[in-house]
């Protein structure tokens, strides 16, 4: 070929057409795959929040199955009965709760003058009704966050977690059921006061016999991971006390 | 191999072995440490280097001629980059679970020197069907490390294989652990990966001499 690939002009020319050319690939791919991809999006928050109030397809003791998106759609609409906003003290049903960004929340939380929109999801399991509340905080890379489906009393009936990025086989460990299964059963409150949960390390209870001492066994290895999850839990969880009480009046 | 010369498949066959990228060339290693944990996240790092390697050899292959000197580095990291995106992108849209396991290995891919260590030297030197065995043998010689040392790490750190107890349970003293073994804790640890790759470096060069360099 007798193209000078050495000259400046034609450097400059090939970096333009590349950056144009793989520029548009990529935004093609991204644009064409969206719908996909925020379907997905929508599909898993709802396999969350069912998982956490116990309506999964799992099978052995260590499986974490959630019930299939083909599914999901139709069992979410049968479960959950009501989806609240609570906004200060003022409490409306509304069917958007689900769309509610934890994260854009909080930094809005931040503004003086702007209260908080909570999410809160109802929804009913053999009789029972359980209320799941959403949490978001921070592990030792990055985001991790979960829902956590409580009965009247503030007591867990079931969570899920999840996480963007802790470490494999450490910190990530906090999405299996030997973690999660460890909450059910304890409850946020010491007599009448919220105390939250704590991941503790040396609580001497690896199979979580003792429910009623606010503690779960922690990870080995996941020390920050395992921090983080009882500083959100004490942080969201906190904010729907004031519902709770009110509930119980 | 019917389908390929004495040549060709040589291409495919070395770095399984002789030419290794990890034990050999010591390429790589950063990932090896980062993602062996776990045989699962190991397992499928290896299939997308293999893919993100196998098309990159063949795009800067085709592009070879055309490609300015100057800039080949950058240009060699944006298509490196865009398959990394595209994988990233089509595992969201249609295999979302999978996508979120591995959401951080993707990434780590772009930073696998293996990568680039070959579209250097090989892409840019020869044609499409040549790299793209090239890019496949190499991709498979780092991926057959990876899931030696997930093996191992997580067999004898957690006492599992994807996930499953196959030693028993620690906590119920089931299985090996009723006699009296424990997990050892330091393998899932990163260190313990390079002490690992470190043992496969020293097993392969007692078994094939000529491999020991001379100082």
């Amino acid at each position: 070929m007798a193209i000078n690939t050495d000259k400046n002009s034609y450097t400059v020319i090939f970096a333009i057409v590349m950056v144009i050319v793989v520029g548009s690939i990529l935004a093609g791919f991204a644009s064409g795959l969206k719908p996909l991809v925020k379907a997905n999006e929508k599909y898993e928050k709802m396999q969350n929040i069912l998982y956490a109030m116990n309506v999964n397809d799992n099978e052995g003791p260590n499986d974490v199955t959630f019930i299939p998106t083909d599914r999901v759609e139709e069992e979410f609409n049968k479960y959950i009965t009501k989806q609240l906003v609570i906004q200060g003290d003022n409490i409306t049903e509304d069917d958007q709760a689900f769309l509610i960004d934890l994260k854009k929340e909080e930094t809005l939380a931040k503004e003086e003058g702007y209260t908080r929109r909570l999410p809160l999801f109802i929804g009913e399991k053999d009789g029972k009704e359980l209320y799941v509340i959403p949490v978001r905080g921070k592990g030792l890379w990055d985001a991790i966050w979960g829902f956590v489906a409580v009965d009247k009393g503030m007591t867990i009936q079931g969570v899920y977690f999840d996480h963007k990025g802790e470490t494999p086989g450490l910190g990530a460990e906090i999405k299996q059921r030997y973690f999660m299964d460890d909450f059910t059963g304890e409850s946020f409150l010491n007599g009448n006061a919220f105390e939250g949960i704590t991941v503790a390390k040396g609580n001497n209870d690896p199979k979580n016999t003792d429910t009623s001492d606010n503690e779960v066994d922690a990870l080995a290895g996941a020390t920050i991971t395992g921090d983080g999850v009882s500083a959100m839990l004490k942080k969201d969880i906190r904010m729907y006390v004031p519902y709770f009480q009110k509930l119980n009046q | 191999m019917g389908l390929l010369s004495k040549k060709d498949s040589k291409l495919i066959l070395d770095p399984l072995a002789d030419n290794n990228p990890i034990t050999i060339q010591v390429l790589g290693i950063c990932s090896a440490l980062a993602i062996t944990a776990q045989l699962k996240p190991s397992i499928v790092m290896a299939i997308s280097v293999v893919f993100v390697l196998g098309v990159g050899n063949v795009v800067i292959s085709l592009m070879r001629n055309i490609i300015p000197s100057k800039i080949r580095i950058i240009v060699q990291l944006i298509v490196v980059a865009t398959l990394v995106i595209i994988v990233d992108q089509v595992l969201k849209a249609f295999a979302y679970e999978l996508s979120k396991e591995l959401s951080v290995f993707i990434g780590l891919i772009i930073t696998n020197c293996i990568i680039m260590g070959r579209f250097e030297a090989f892409a840019l030197g020869n044609g499409p069907w040549r790299s793209f065995l090239d890019g496949i043998g190499n991709a498979a010689g780092y991926g057959v490390i990876l899931i030696i040392v997930g093996f191992f790490r997580e067999l004898l750190g957690s006492g599992t294989l994807f996930g499953f107890k196959v030693l028993g349970d620690p906590v119920e003293k089931s299985g090996l652990y009723a006699i009296g073994y424990e997990n050892n804790g330091f393998m899932v640890l990163p260190p313990m990966a390079l002490i690992v790759v470190g043992l496969i470096i020293w097993v392969q060069r007692s078994r094939n001499k000529e491999l020991i360099e001379e100082n």
